[in-house]
C-alpha cells in the first residue's frame, strides 16, 4: 500500500507542475476510521494528504459529471469503468481526463467490521493483507480476504479498464467466480416469498437517498423522486413509496451498473441496495453478454437495437 | 418485475399493428382472463384491498 501511494503522490505531483491537469481526485483519510474520504487536490501541498488502503470504496466517478477542467483521477476497476460510462453518456470528454489507474484488491466491509465489535473502534491499520482493528478494550487482526465487501468478493475487474498512469503492476483476476449466487436464490423463490424478501430488506429504508447520491449513475439534475410537477412517487416512507423509489433508480441503472458497492456502502442502515441493481447486471450479462464500463467504443444495449434482440416476453 | 414479486402473469407485454384488430381482441380478452384468474392485486397498493372491500360495504 506503502507503494501504491508513494506512486500516486508522485504521478499527481508531476501532472499539477506540469499543468496537465487543474485538480486531482482521490483520498484522503476521514475523520472516523474505514471512511477515506474524496479529497480535490489543486496544488502540491494538498496531494501530501492523499492515502491509499482498503477504505476507498467511494466511486471516484461519481466527481466527473459535468465538470469543465482538466482533471487526474484516482480509479480502481470499478471507477474506471463507470468513468467508461460517464465518457460514452457524455457527461466528461476522454480528453479532459488523466486516469491514474490503481489496481485493486478489494475493499474492506466497515460494516461487517464494526458488527464484530461491542464498542466503537478507533483505530484501523493494514499490513500485508491483515487488518488489525483497535478500540478500547480489544485489539484484534483480521484477515482482509475474509472482511471484503460482497461486491469485491465477486470482482472480476480489479484493474482500471481504461488508465493513463498505472501506479503498479496489474494485479491477478479473480477467476471461477460465481458472481450471481444471490440473484438465482431469489429467482428460485414464489411470487410470495419473492415480495417478502424486499419488503424485509426496504423495512428499515429511512429515504435519506444516500444510495443515489454516492451513485455515479445517478446524475440527473432533478431526481424524479425530488420531482413535485408532476410528483411521480410519494415522499412518506410508505412500503410502497420505497419501494417504487428503489425499483426504479435500479432500473434508471440497467446496463449502467457496475456493481461497485457505493449505494451499499453508503447506506446510513446497512441495507443490501444491490439487490435491486444486480439482477438487471445479471439479466444484461445473460441475455446482452454486456457489462457495463468495459470500452468507450461500444454502445450499451439499452441504446442501440439489434435484430437477434431477445424479445420472447413479447406475444 | 417478477424478481421484485409480482406474478408472472399480471404483465403481459404485445406488439400489435393498428391493422391487426382481431390480434388486438385476442389479446385484450386474453389479459383479461389470466389477470381474473389471479384476482385482485395485493402488491404495490397503499391500502390493502381487504380494506378498501369493507369500507365500501
Amino acid at each position: 500500500m506503502l507503494e501504491y501511494i508513494n506512486k500516486i503522490k508522485e504521478i499527481s505531483t508531476k501532472l499539477l507542475e506540469e499543468k496537465k491537469v487543474d485538480m486531482i481526485v482521490g483520498f484522503r483519510k476521514g475523520s472516523l476510521p474505514m471512511m477515506n474520504e474524496p479529497c480535490f487536490a489543486k496544488n502540491t501541498e494538498d496531494i501530501q494528504s492523499f492515502v491509499w488502503d482498503s477504505n476507498c470504496g467511494i466511486n471516484l466517478a461519481n466527481y466527473l459529471t459535468n465538470r469543465k477542467e482538466k482533471i487526474g483521477i484516482v480509479a480502481k476497476g470499478c471507477d474506471s469503468r463507470n468513468i467508461v460510462t460517464h465518457i460514452i453518456e457524455n457527461k466528461i470528454n476522454r480528453d479532459q481526463l488523466t486516469i491514474i489507474g490503481v489496481p485493486c484488491k478489494g475493499m474492506i466491509d466497515r460494516k461487517m467490521i464494526s458488527d464484530m465489535f461491542d464498542s466503537e473502534i478507533t483505530e484501523v491499520t493494514e499490513n500485508n493483507g491483515k487488518i488489525t482493528v483497535k478500540g478500547n478494550g480489544f485489539d484484534k487482526t483480521l484477515e482482509k480476504t475474509e472482511v471484503l465487501q460482497e461486491n469485491c468478493a465477486i470482482c472480476i475487474h480489479r484493474n482500471p479498464v481504461i488508465y493513463d498512469e498505472l501506479v503498479a503492476k496489474e494485479v491477478e483476476e479473480q477467476k471461477d467466480v460465481d458472481r450471481y449466487e444471490d440473484v438465482r436464490n431469489i429467482e428460485a423463490m414464489s411470487p410470495e416469498d419473492k415480495w417478502k424478501t424486499f419488503d424485509d430488506l426496504l423495512k428499515t429504508c429511512i429515504r435519506c437517498y444516500a444510495c443515489r447520491n454516492a451513485c455515479p449513475l445517478c446524475y440527473c439534475p432533478t431526481c424524479f423522486v425530488d420531482e413535485a410537477k408532476p410528483q411521480w412517487v410519494g415522499k412518506s416512507q410508505d412500503p410502497t413509496d420505497t419501494r417504487t423509489f428503489h425499483f426504479l433508480r435500479a432500473f434508471h441503472c440497467a446496463g449502467r451498473c457496475t456493481d461497485c458497492g457505493a449505494c451499499v456502502r453508503a447506506c446510513p442502515m446497512g441495507i443490501n441496495v444491490r439487490a435491486f441493481t444486480k439482477k438487471l447486471e445479471k439479466d444484461c450479462f445473460e441475455l446482452f453478454n454486456w457489462e457495463a464500463g468495459l470500452s468507450i467504443e461500444e454502445r450499451p444495449p439499452l441504446d442501440t437495437f439489434k435484430p437477434g434482440d431477445p424479445d420472447e416476453f413479447i406475444k | 418485475m417478477e424478481h421484485m414479486g409480482v406474478e408472472p402473469d399480471r404483465i403481459q407485454f404485445s406488439w400489435i399493428s393498428s391493422a391487426e384488430s382481431t390480434k388486438f381482441v385476442n389479446v385484450v380478452n386474453e389479459v383479461t382472463k389470466t389477470i381474473k384468474a389471479l384476482g385482485p392485486n395485493k402488491n404495490f397498493v397503499k391500502r390493502p384491498v381487504e380494506e378498501t372491500v369493507s369500507k365500501v360495504a
